[in-house]
């Protein structure tokens, strides 16, 4: 069949330190003036080695009417994949040929202006992302209802909660109509109820007949939405084949590589004034727990500023990126500014049935009680498994995959 | 405004049946036999792509009336502003050149002279400015989406048209009260509109190409709109320079000036040194926009 999109050794490189623009005080830059144009190319010529390769010898065919995940570590290259997709960043070598138009969502909101209202950033929005004038006048109506927010259609999106700009945003990407439709980590934000509403438009578009590239750090939304994956790593195609397959091998790498780099498993976008450090699993074991076995964690938080009220939220993930529980604390916690603390997160009764698993954890606020916020979140570390054997006698020496991943444990039978 | 991430951890998964799964969509559309888009490493001169231009005609439209709407929004003096940088100009002019320093002004009264210069100036001025300054203003969006990035540059501009409008109505109201009838000169206006329009464009579009790769631009360019200021017959006639006023016609804003006083004030125009700025503006034009193409492809990765 004909591709729909076929991308040939396509290679992007960067100059290291191309983007800074060190400019410090107005004198340097009235004597720069004038001298700036020369510096600089003497520093492009210095710097000429100093270069690396975001995307190298990508190659890759994708048909009409699939929905792919792309997949990878934080700094694989998926971002870069996506711009060069996305025709915002030229390719250094290669190709990409299209066979449709091409509609990218990297951002939610993307040319939202605060001081105009609901209504014209609906129109402002669409154009920006490639719609004519009627096309979203015809489907205005059908974005607000989308979005919930009729009764704010004309009042400024700075006076919107954060929720409703998110939503708003998402409503105007979600009516576009390309043929290919590229989707970035969009689905990270907003609260469940309109995560699942935004995973159920995608799913629209793709069973329209429509192509859909989607990165995501959400194992079990790739898993739910997506044919075939995309493995990137180090900027290169490292699998490519059927989601089931693509995403266990991805997980269980996490288990080889555990002790890795934190920033790459980072899903807050923006470095907070908050971060963990370090992440481990406090087992006797290494990265072994027998059945029922009380989960223990150690991690060490940093923070900039001071804070206070926080709290961890976690999760566990089985291998094939589902969720399987999750939890906040009761306990609350501060780091004051320049700090560091060090906190132990027992959790047990977990009941979680053999098999491997990887966690997830947050520095937040709420979550009892209204919204959570996450400043910062970390996903895929550390990864453990829980062997089949327990200290007492539980049924779980013949567990079976398809059985689930909570032993309910507590269980009585009793006659009457 | 900052975007929360609510429940990020807490509920990745989401439940849509794994039926709902594509193994069997619909029908997959018909694809052209050649590719829509072709992606390639560009050489580093390219084509304008003017037709990917005319695809976006609605964005130009949207991000000129954003300017515009924003403008207005922000601004508690609203309209008065594009009345009052001219007029107070004017005034200070006429009294410190017109009235201390007695500049002829070919015959027409001097307040009248000095608007009319400061009335296209002060478009071309803030237009270029704005253009300027535009593209590294707009950062979010050249890193987050694709449309062709000349339009920026270009609304810039054409949003300060409005204020250029606004402006010429305080003009009608000083020619009432100088009692300067109109002539059939009058017919040339809308040409050097367009022309300073251009020449706008290209200044603008050509700076804020340079401005994303060096920034000095954003300090260098006032002072570089100011020294023009001074090069430019706006304080004074052409017709002081006499038999060397030629020269002056290098600056292409010094053709245009002098051909909005011929066609306001039904004075004769000087058509060589018209039509030598006119081609000066369009040269420039067209140099400025297959600069802003060759550079555009970096664009993304340096801003």
């Amino acid at each position: 069949m004909q591709p729909i999109i076929r991308v040939e050794n396509l290679g992007k490189q960067y100059h290291l330190g191309a983007s800074q623009a060190p400019y410090a005080t107005l004198r340097d830059t009235l004597v720069g003036a004038v001298r700036a144009p020369f510096r600089r190319w003497q520093s492009r010529a210095e710097n000429s080695s100093n270069t690396f390769w975001a995307v190298k010898d990508v190659s890759f065919e994708i048909a009409p009417g699939e929905v792919v995940g792309i997949i990878g570590r934080n700094g694989a290259g998926k971002s870069t994949l996506l711009k060069l997709l996305s025709r915002i960043t030229e390719p250094t070598t290669g190709g990409i040929d299209l066979y449709g138009r091409v509609g990218s969502l990297l951002e939610v909101g993307t040319g939202f202006h605060p001081e105009l209202s609901g209504r014209e950033n609906i129109f402002l929005n669409g154009a920006i992302l490639g719609m004519h004038r009627q096309e979203i006048a015809r489907k205005f109506d059908e974005i607000v209802e989308f979005a919930e927010v009729e009764k704010f259609l004309d009042t400024p999106v700075k006076h919107y909660s954060s929720g409703m700009y998110v939503r708003l945003a998402f409503a105007v990407a979600a009516h576009l109509e390309p043929e290919i439709l590229i989707v970035d980590e969009v689905l990270a934000v907003g609260d469940a109820q309109f995560q699942k509403k935004c995973l159920g438009k995608m799913n629209d578009v793709a069973q329209q007949g429509r192509t859909v590239l989607f990165v995501s750090h959400n194992m079990g939304a790739v898993n739910q939405l997506c044919t075939r994956a995309l493995q990137i790593a180090v900027g290169q195609v490292k699998n490519f084949g059927p989601t089931r397959e693509i995403v266990t091998d991805y997980l269980s790498e996490m288990f080889k590589a555990s002790s890795g780099d934190l920033a790459q498993l980072r899903t807050t976008r923006d470095e907070g004034n908050i971060r963990f450090t370090r992440i481990e699993l406090s087992a006797t074991g290494g990265t072994t727990l027998s059945f029922g076995q009380t989960v223990e964690y150690i991690l060490t938080v940093e923070a900039d500023v001071d804070m206070d009220e926080l709290s961890i939220g976690s999760s566990v993930f089985n291998l094939s990126g589902h969720c399987v529980g999750s939890l906040v604390t009761r306990e609350q916690f501060a780091v004051a500014a320049g700090n560091t603390v060090t906190l132990r997160l027992s959790v047990p009764g977990t009941n979680l049935a053999p098999g491997s698993y990887y966690a997830s954890f947050s520095i937040g606020r709420g979550g009892h009680e209204g919204l959570r916020q996450d400043l910062d979140a970390i996903i895929g570390m550390p990864a453990f498994q829980v062997l089949p054997i327990s200290d007492e006698r539980d049924p779980v020496a013949n567990w079976n995959p398809n059985w689930g991943a909570v032993v309910f444990r507590e269980a009585h039978l009793t006659t009457e | 405004m900052e975007v929360t991430n609510d429940n990020r951890v807490l509920e990745p998964a989401v439940d849509i049946a794994t039926a709902a799964k594509l193994s069997a969509h619909v029908a997959p559309p018909l694809l052209p036999d050649k590719p829509l888009v072709s992606i390639r490493p560009s050489k580093s001169w390219v084509a304008l792509n003017l037709r990917d231009l005319w695809l976006y005609r609605d964005l130009l439209y949207f991000l000129v009336w954003r300017d515009v709407k924003v403008r207005y929004k922000q601004t508690a003096l609203g309209v008065a502003w594009a009345i009052m940088q001219p007029l107070f100009t004017m005034l200070i002019f006429s009294f410190i050149f017109g009235r201390l320093a007695g500049i002829k002004s070919d015959g027409v009264p001097y307040p009248l002279f000095a608007y009319a210069g400061l009335l296209s100036w002060t478009f071309f001025a803030n237009a270029v400015t704005s253009s300027g300054n535009s593209l590294v203003g707009s950062a979010n969006l050249i890193t987050k989406v694709y449309f062709p990035r000349l339009l920026i540059p270009v609304a810039a501009v054409i949003a300060g048209l409005v204020d250029f409008a606004i402006a010429f109505l305080l003009l009608a109201v000083l020619m009432l009260y100088y009692r300067v009838a109109l002539t059939w000169n009058i017919l040339m206006l809308p040409v050097l509109m367009l022309l300073t329009t251009l020449l706008a464009i290209g200044v603008g579009m050509w700076m804020s190409a340079l401005n994303v790769k060096y920034r000095d631009i954003r300090y260098a360019l006032p002072f570089v709109i100011q020294l023009w200021f001074f090069a430019s017959p706006i304080i004074y006639p052409a017709s002081i320079f006499q038999h060397w006023r030629w020269l002056l016609a290098f600056n292409p804003m010094a053709g245009l000036i002098e051909g909005y006083r011929a066609a306001l004030y039904g004075r004769p125009f000087d058509w060589p040194m018209l039509a030598l700025s006119s081609g000066l503006t369009l040269a420039l034009l067209t140099y400025a926009a297959f600069t802003f193409r060759r550079m555009e492809k970096g664009f993304a990765d340096i801003i």
